[in-house]
């Protein structure tokens, strides 16, 4: 770890005016990545501001009957609030099946929406990886990519958004709140916040330098069966190979958006319209342009098969209700 | 003592203790943390420094150069060992792999630096300042690919690398029933909870190395040799490790660079593997390509049995010995089984735990329910068909006793078998389509003398040390059962020493050998004290008991408090086998169930149920352990 510098901002102007101080300056809150990847020199922050002091805490109502997260609420209390369990039942699911009782105990939903991909040319620092250090290569194109991107890969880098939170806010159409360091606030759709790689894998989302995140805010519920359903290696704590978050309505309609398989979570609007005629149907749209490699050219396939069990369980839902 | 002969009634054998649902001894302090793990010996000596290891950062070829600069120069740094100070170590006996020294890379994050510092993240961060410049060549690393062209090898345990009996090729040609099929398995990591990891002190020519190590005699014989010191100048101690699944079963670059970096800094210094680099700087278990061709008559009695193994390790490597079980499991007159190897510049492949058998029989019990199907006969009626009482190579040599029948038919009958639908797919539970599976379990016993030294003190405690290991399985608890059984006293006054090279040499942990040689090597020892007690006392040693902490003999008792005198009793002996295992075949076995649910759109697979039926074991030592 390189020696760093550390301050407790006490409001977000005063986090926002150390981060404009200081150029190479990390915020920092549950710390569960960001800790991990100085340690290995992967992140090499001059100084850490720690925003933990700063409230974004809480889970509000917004004027339009949706709810507004704070950006510090821990996932651990997010899964468990009354609201999110009962009107937005996929992202409680979906927080529950990611890491581990201890790691969600302490991430917070910005951090989460943050987490950086676990490709394992990434983490060793001995292999190229061009989002780690941009123009050196990607080791994972030709190495072993059973874990990596199918669809929005670039020649550049092929590694996933890991998480699982974001793909259960993705289908609800959450957007994410932030205040940059001349107090200005701005929101930005979820759909437009994770970056493709491109030729600039290491870009991974739409903040600007020092810009904070201050909370997410969910639409109005929307009912349907919330279903978040992930495949993995192992039963539990593993990242997923393919996860599939679902509101699907009484009429067959709904949303739908992938895990596991893109850098970013992965919603076609377009595809959706295909929902009624099951999974092959959607999943067609949905994975048009794909990329695989010969290690996870299986996620296709598994796709359209997770998807066709959150179906059937949507329907024996609907067939319990009436 | 040597043991060449049955065993008959001895004091073991009235199971006060020995036997019973005993709490682990050791419980207590692993449960709260205060159970004294390698690493965090602050106690043992003063000013302890820390030593970060770097390693190569290419898999084949050479160093060209390392600079050091901007390393020795970061913060706190203290010293620093490179590879190029020094030609390549001395192997270990048990050694394939160079630990360290030269220039020469022959697999990934194989060791090339340690850096000494005051504290771990000083060395960590300065090993990241460390500069090296690389000459890469081409390795090999694809076992598929080397398949075809490797040659045959022998491995661990005797095993040849062509074994025949009868004419394999002509009963295979004229059965009537064939199965010729390919399985593979991946290479696989040790990752035990604690990682390896060595605290070393020298004082003097003396080196003290606190360490996480299965076998204790082998480490401190493999660290002496690789250093280059006369044996009796280091001593190992290893009281408690956090799991070793045979990874811990050598010697490994944490102990000898912790012992280099002592040295140079002219302080104590510790050293762990970081999770990264377990992977690769350590040993693994081998990837395997197998071949089984199963021959059959259609009544299911098997004729002719091929079982062939390729797996890569590097030059001097052995196989992983994949066939071993095939030799002995089931019937069959004409018999084939061979092993090739094939040169990888992989880390060194060796012990995980069940090595051999792990890959092995998971392949020939595939094997067998496949050709059970072809043969439309039941998998557990095909192998109790085909059970053999005698080691099939050599007729004339039975197994010393063989239950595998009985764990089948027992677990069968357990299990609720009967109730299986042998026809796939048949039987759903809501989406999960749900089936019954059977396997034969299979290891042979293992033999190896074990020692140990007892000691009764004028408090009347009784003292066992032996440089036995404890990695988690019970150890301490089943050596004070066996010490308290044999003196007579409760538990609490049985202490237990282990770990440590100044105590006798025992078995060790490892490959299924542990628990019955250690605890016959205490036997042993507590024999030798009991005869010494009852000769001291002028007992019959004919007509003696030891209990309740005294010992009697007719009409007299003496407490052993006051039997061991002023200065207590000390005796040492050990369990030394005779040549039983050439007249029989000692192997354990077990029938395994399981109930396992498949997805039916996502092919996730779970466990519902299992059920393992194990015989071999003539006496259970802990029924808590052994549950």
């Amino acid at each position: 770890m390189k020696p760093f510098t550390y301050e407790r901002a006490k409001s977000p102007a005063e986090a926002a005016a150390a981060a404009a101080r200081n150029p190479d300056a990390k915020f920092i809150a549950g710390g569960t990545n960001l800790l991990d990847l100085m340690k290995l020199e992967i992140e090499t922050p001059k100084h850490l501001i720690d925003v933990n002091g700063l409230g974004f805490d809480k889970i509000e109502p917004t004027p339009d009957g949706g709810l507004r997260i704070g950006a510090l609420v821990r996932n651990t209390d997010l899964a468990a609030d009354e609201r999110i369990r009962r009107d937005y039942g996929v992202l409680s699911r979906a927080i529950v099946a990611g890491a581990s009782g201890q790691l969600r105990n302490k991430a917070t939903t910005a951090g989460n929406l943050l987490q950086r991909t676990r490709c394992p040319y990434f983490y060793d620092t001995n292999q190229p990886c061009n989002k780690r250090k941009p123009g050196s290569g990607c080791a994972a194109l030709g190495g072993y990519s059973r874990q990596m991107a199918v669809i929005g890969v670039s020649d550049a880098c092929i590694a996933t958004y890991p998480g699982d939170m974001a793909v259960a806010m993705r289908v609800l159409g959450a957007s994410v709140e932030t205040v940059n360091a001349h107090g200005t606030r701005r929101t930005i759709p979820l759909g437009d916040f994770h970056k493709l790689p491109g030729t600039t894998p290491h870009v991974e989302n739409a903040l600007a330098p020092g810009e904070l995140i201050t909370a997410v805010t969910l639409p109005r519920p929307v009912g349907g069966t919330q279903i978040y359903y992930k495949v993995r290696d192992r039963a539990s704590y593993a990242f997923a190979l393919v996860s599939v978050a679902a509101v699907i309505q009484p009429d067959d309609t709904g949303q739908v958006a992938v895990g596991g398989i893109a850098p970013r979570p992965w919603r076609v609007e377009a595809a959706e319209g295909e929902l009624p005629h099951g999974a092959k149907a959607v999943v067609g749209l949905l994975l048009t342009g794909a990329k695989p490699t010969n290690d996870n050219k299986f996620k296709i396939k598994l796709v359209e098969r997770t998807l066709g069990a959150v179906l059937a369980e949507a329907k024996e839902a609907k067939a319990q209700n009436s | 003592m040597k043991f060449d002969t049955p065993a008959t009634t001895n004091p073991i054998d009235q199971l006060k203790v020995v036997g019973k649902a005993t709490e682990r001894i050791d419980g207590k302090l692993k449960t709260t943390g205060t159970a004294p793990y390698a690493y965090e010996r602050h106690d043992v000596v003063p000013n302890q420094a820390y030593g970060f290891i770097l390693g190569a950062a290419i898999a084949k070829g050479r160093i060209s150069g390392m600079d050091l600069d901007d390393a020795k120069a970061a913060p706190g740094v203290i010293t620093i060992v490179s590879t190029l100070d020094m030609p390549k170590l001395p192997l270990g006996k048990t050694n394939i792999a160079c630990l360290f020294g030269g220039a020469e890379i022959a697999h990934y994050h194989q060791a090339i630096a340690l850096v000494v510092a005051e504290t771990f993240e000083q060395a960590r961060a300065a090993a990241s300042l460390i500069r090296v410049g690389y000459a890469r060549v081409q390795g090999k690393f694809d076992l598929a690919a080397e398949a075809n062209a490797a040659p045959p090898k022998d491995g661990h345990s005797g095993a040849g690398p062509i074994d025949r009996v009868g004419n394999f090729e002509a009963a295979f040609q004229a059965a009537k029933v064939k199965l010729d099929e390919q399985y593979s398995t991946p290479d696989q990591s040790h990752m035990m909870m604690e990682p390896h990891a060595s605290l070393a002190a020298w004082d003097g020519a003396k080196l003290t190395v606190w360490t996480s190590n299965q076998m204790i005699a082998w480490g401190k014989r493999d660290l002496a040799k690789t250093l280059s010191l006369p044996e009796e100048n280091v001593r190992l101690i290893s009281p408690y490790i956090g799991g070793g699944f045979g990874g811990k079963l050598f010697l490994r670059a944490d102990a000898v660079l912790a012992a280099l970096g002592a040295r140079a800094a002219g302080r104590p210094v510790k050293v762990a593997l970081t999770r990264p680099m377990m992977a690769n700087n350590t040993t693994h278990r081998p990837a395997t390509i197998q071949r089984i061709r199963i021959g059959a008559s259609l009544d299911g009695k098997i004729t002719a049995i091929a079982h062939e193994s390729t797996s890569g390790n590097l030059p001097d490597g052995k196989p992983e010995t994949a066939v071993a079980q095939t030799k002995l499991l089931y019937a069959g007159a004409n018999r084939l089984t061979f092993m090739k190897l094939a040169i990888l510049d992989l880390p060194e492949g060796n012990a995980m735990r069940a090595p051999g058998e792990a890959p092995g029989l998971m392949a020939l019990e595939i094997a067998m329910d496949e050709m059970a199907e072809r043969l439309g006969l039941d998998p557990v009626e095909f192998r109790v068909l085909n059970d053999t009482q005698v080691d099939p190579e050599k007729p004339d040599r039975p197994f010393s006793r063989r239950q595998l029948v009985k764990c089948l038919r027992e677990g069968a009958e357990h299990f609720g078998w009967n109730k299986r639908n042998p026809k796939p797919g048949q039987v759903r539970d809501g989406r999960w389509l749900v089936g019954m599976g059977v396997a034969a379990g299979f290891r042979n016993n293992q033999l190896t003398k074990s020692a140990a030294r007892v000691r009764l003190g004028r408090d009347g405690v009784v003292t066992v040390e032996t440089d036995m290991t404890d990695i988690g399985t019970g150890t301490y608890t089943i050596i004070a059962q066996t010490a308290a059984e044999m003196m007579g006293v409760p538990l609490d006054k049985v202490v237990v020493l282990l770990g440590d090279s100044s105590f006798p040499v025992s078995a060790g942990s490892g490959g299924q050998w542990g628990a019955n040689n250690s605890t016959a090597g205490v036997y042993a020892a507590c024999v030798k004290l009991r005869e010494a007690i009852a000769q001291k006392l002028g007992f019959n040693p004919a007509d003696i008991e030891f209990a309740d902490g005294k010992v009697c003999s007719g009409d007299r008792s003496v407490l052993l408090a006051e039997a061991a005198g002023d200065k207590g009793l000390s005796f040492e002996d050990g369990i030394e086998y005779g040549d039983l295992a050439k007249k029989y075949q000692q192997s354990t076995f077990a029938g395994h169930f399981v109930e396992a649910a498949v997805h039916s759109f996502t092919g996730e697979t779970r466990i519902r149920r299992m059920l393992a039926v194990c015989a071999g074991a003539s006496l259970i030592l802990s029924q808590r352990a052994a549950k």
